[in-house]
């Protein structure tokens, strides 16, 4: 056995073909049901993070811009969306997620390219969610009377929806399906680094036939979501992303009627039992801290071992974690694709400094890397203390902090000492542990003997400085309406 | 009868089914191209148990798998011989003649094959005349009856006792996990047969279905990496009927590479009980080569 290196058949390049996709040079915004250049003019180049090649070009907009995609969003609220028959609204929805359907090769190719995920996880994880939320919500649209019943529930008007680069067509997804399904109209902003499937879901509405102003897409920088945020015609604000952000945004919009859901930052805690599974539950592990290179905000990035199988756990997740690959994440065959930025890298970089000062045994298998682009290997630190900064922040990369337990009870504390609350994980074989644990847990989603499953009709949503509000299952509908 | 200084109850971890079925299933979604295809096929085999088991087998048949064993497909130069032709034990003289020095082995079931329903002396009888005619491997079966009645004492000494009739001969222990109901008694009996001093483990006699699978492979490649991680020794695993097609084989590659090392990747250590695989591996190596496929025609039915 050898725990270092795969020595021996060595698989051959496995890359997904990228002729058939189609993307623009440049992309305007999508205003009013068509594409239109910004009335400020600058453009920003989109990077694909695993060579640092220019994709496509994307707008950076203006307040004025939002303005515009505000006014087309009221209008078309006004006009057209809500006199919609709420079996129509259903219609578009419905043809929104057959579309992602037909598109979804394209679309994780596109993922893959603009945000350094594997394709194994875009095609397998993010396109396939996408459509599933859209086809979910459609479904909900002519029947709201029913989930709500005896409430007469009604939208709110128009939202302002601000999405991270992690899981750019899934949160785009989360968003505005609930949102045409309830009958508001939206103003969306992808991430920076993350627009192009964004826009492509833009061509996709347009292509749907959805009356124009019924969805808009502005592309830019932060200051362009708080433009969005602090804008007074929008009733609604759906972020996620920073906890900073998050908070600043609250305070941007108290004394506001504004409604707002936010989905921030977290930091997991995933427990392992001495009864465990342990073999699967190592698997849990690596999906858990390793899945989308750890760009997750309910990662499971502080592991919990229960002290007495401790050293196993460890080894096997070692083994584990050596037969990982890194690398192309156009590669079928890759495991661990990009980090998503240049910054992210830089950020990620400083926490496994922080950890080797603090004391932390770190651990990386040495597989490796291409020489250009942003990469890092999956990372263990263990011996990690409570108190230690990597076992407290959110890193958002592939790390995970290792700490011991003895007993439920500790263990509970511990894990419930965080400013977060959006995820748990726990692995034992006994089901009344499982119960004791989830509902002493405080944190939005409690996985047990599982990590990191997402379901359209399973809310989402956290705790404390994770957020507040649910996306996803009913929850995510009464986010949307008057009720 | 040979009941070493192994302490009972073994007690096994238990299994999460959801979880191994899901393992199993990412192994399915690599992507095998080009020289890793190649050299996987090549591997494959090199890996299989060519089998005939059936209660019509006759000399004649022995004799055309015996020389198939040593020429896969001689149009195509430089492909390996198989591992091993496997046969009852009345054949094992034959086979050993026919297969001369090729390097090829000769195994052989035993043990009141395939329902283990015999007394132990009838076993080993069973056992020691395939080992004089001359069996490089003895294929034996688990009583399933006496391990489902929890009776694993008897499980284990059957075993020891098999292994020590086998003499320098190597002991590929068949658990049959279509009848054993769950993946933790599959770990179980894993953990028993390693105990008791088996060579290989292997799934299935390939009598009853389901055989082979994924997950139930699994579970035993765990089973062997976690006695490899606490002993340092090395035990080989055979799963055995159901793999028929050389896209599946190399995914079994896969699990076996990603879940114990290459190390596992020989021979010596890993086989496929098969007799209809090698004609679909052969066809896709013909396809490598040649860019098309061949008509199964052009591949001897033996």
């Amino acid at each position: 056995m050898n725990d270092s290196k795969n020595g021996s058949w060595d698989l051959s390049p496995a890359p997904e073909s990228t002729g058939h996709i189609k993307l623009e040079k440049s992309y305007d915004l999508f205003i009013n049901g068509k594409f239109q250049p910004s009335a400020g003019g600058k453009r920003y180049k989109s990077i694909n993070p695993a060579n640092e090649k220019v994709i496509a070009e994307v707008t950076e907009s203006t307040e004025a811009d939002v303005d515009k995609a505000v006014k087309a969003a009221r209008a078309a609220y006004d006009k057209h969306w809500s006199k919609t028959s709420p079996r129509d609204r259903g219609k578009y929805v419905y043809r929104i997620a057959r579309m992602i359907q037909e598109k979804a090769r394209e679309l994780a190719v596109i993922e893959s390219l603009d945000g350094g995920k594997p394709i194994r996880e875009s095609r397998d994880v993010d396109i396939p969610l996408a459509a599933a939320h859209f086809f979910y919500y459609a479904g909900w649209a002519d029947k709201l009377d029913y989930a709500f019943p005896n409430r007469k529930p009604k939208p709110l008007g128009v939202a302002g929806q601000i999405i991270p680069w992690n899981f750019p067509l899934l949160m785009a997804a989360w968003k505005i399906a609930p949102a045409l399904a309830t009958g508001n109209t939206v103003v969306l902003k992808p991430a920076e680094t993350t627009s192009l499937t964004a826009l492509k879901l833009a061509e996709i509405i347009q292509e749907a036939g959805l009356p124009p102003g019924v969805v808009n897409i502005v592309t830019g920088h932060g200051k362009i979501g708080a433009a969005i945020v602090n804008h007074t015609d929008v009733n609604k604000i759906a972020f996620t992303g920073s906890t900073d952000v998050g908070k600043i945004i609250q305070k941007s919009i108290a004394g506001t009627d504004k409604q707002c859901t936010l989905e921030l930052g977290g930091k997991a805690a995933n427990i392992i039992f001495d009864d465990a599974t342990i073999d699967q539950a190592v698997e849990g592990i690596v999906n858990g801290i390793y899945f989308n290179q750890g760009h997750v905000c309910c990662a499971g990035s502080r592991l919990f071992v229960q002290e007495s199988v401790h050293d196993e756990v460890i080894r096997k997740l070692k083994h584990r974690m050596n037969s990982l690959i890194v690398g192309d994440p156009l590669d079928k065959n890759t495991d661990i694709g990009a980090i998503n930025s240049r910054e992210q890298l830089a950020t990620i970089n400083s926490y496994i400094e922080i950890g080797k000062q603090e004391g932390a045994e770190f651990y990386q298998p040495d597989c490796e890397v291409p020489s250009e682009g942003y990469w890092c290997r999956p990372s263990l630190f263990t011996d990690v203390a409570q108190s230690n900064r990597i076992a407290q922040e959110e890193i958002f990369g592939p790390v995970l902090a290792v700490q011991t337990f003895r007993t439920v009870a500790e263990v509970i504390k511990k894990a419930n000492n965080t400013p977060y609350g959006l995820s748990a994980g726990v692995w034992t074989d006994k089901g009344s542990k499982i119960f004791n644990l989830t509902s002493q847990m405080r944190a939005g989603v409690v996985w047990a003997n599982t990590y990191n499953k997402f379901d359209p009709s399973s809310p989402f949503g956290g705790y404390k400085e994770s957020g507040f509000g649910r996306e996803g299952g009913l929850h995510g509908l009464s986010a949307y309406l008057k009720t | 009868m040979n009941t070493t200084n192994h302490c009972f109850p073994i007690v096994s971890p238990t299994i999460d089914q959801v979880g191994v079925i899901e393992r199993a299933s990412r192994f399915t979604v690599r992507s095998i191209k080009k020289d890793a295809k190649m050299e996987g096929l090549k591997m494959v085999l090199n890996m299989i148990d060519l089998t005939t088991l059936e209660g019509m087998d006759t000399e004649g048949k022995v004799k055309q798998l015996c020389y198939k064993a040593q020429h896969l497909h001689d149009s195509v130069p430089g492909l390996p011989t198989v591992a091993a032709v496997c046969v009852y034990p009345n054949f094992v003289a034959l086979a050993k003649k026919e297969l001369g020095n090729s390097g090829v082995k000769v195994a052989s079931v035993a043990t009141a094959f395939p329902s283990g329903n015999s007394s132990l002396e009838i076993k080993l009888n069973d056992v020691k005349m395939a080992v004089e005619q001359g069996a490089d491997e003895i294929d034996m079966v688990i009583s399933r009856g006496r391990f489902h009645r929890g009776d694993y004492q008897y499980v284990y000494d059957e075993i020891a006792a098999v292994k020590s009739a086998c003499g320098n001969s190597r002991l590929k222990v068949i658990l049959e996990t279509g009848e054993l109901g769950t993946f933790d008694k599959v770990r179980h009996a894993s953990d028993i047969a390693i105990a008791a001093g088996a060579d290989f483990i292997k799934t299935s006699t390939g009598k009853i279905k389901p055989a082979a699978t994924m997950p139930v492979t699994l579970v035993m490649l765990e089973a062997i990496r976690d006695h490899y991680f606490k002993t340092g020794q090395i035990v080989g695993m055979k799963p055995a009927g159901g793999i028929s097609n050389a896209k599946l084989a190399l995914h079994y590659l896969i699990m076996v590479k990603e879940t114990l090392g290459p190390e596992w990747l020989t021979n010596k250590w890993f086989r496929f009980g098969a007799s209809s695989l090698a004609n679909d591996v052969l066809m896709q190596i013909v396809k490598q080569q040649t860019g098309t496929y061949q008509s199964a025609d052009y591949f001897s039915v033996d």
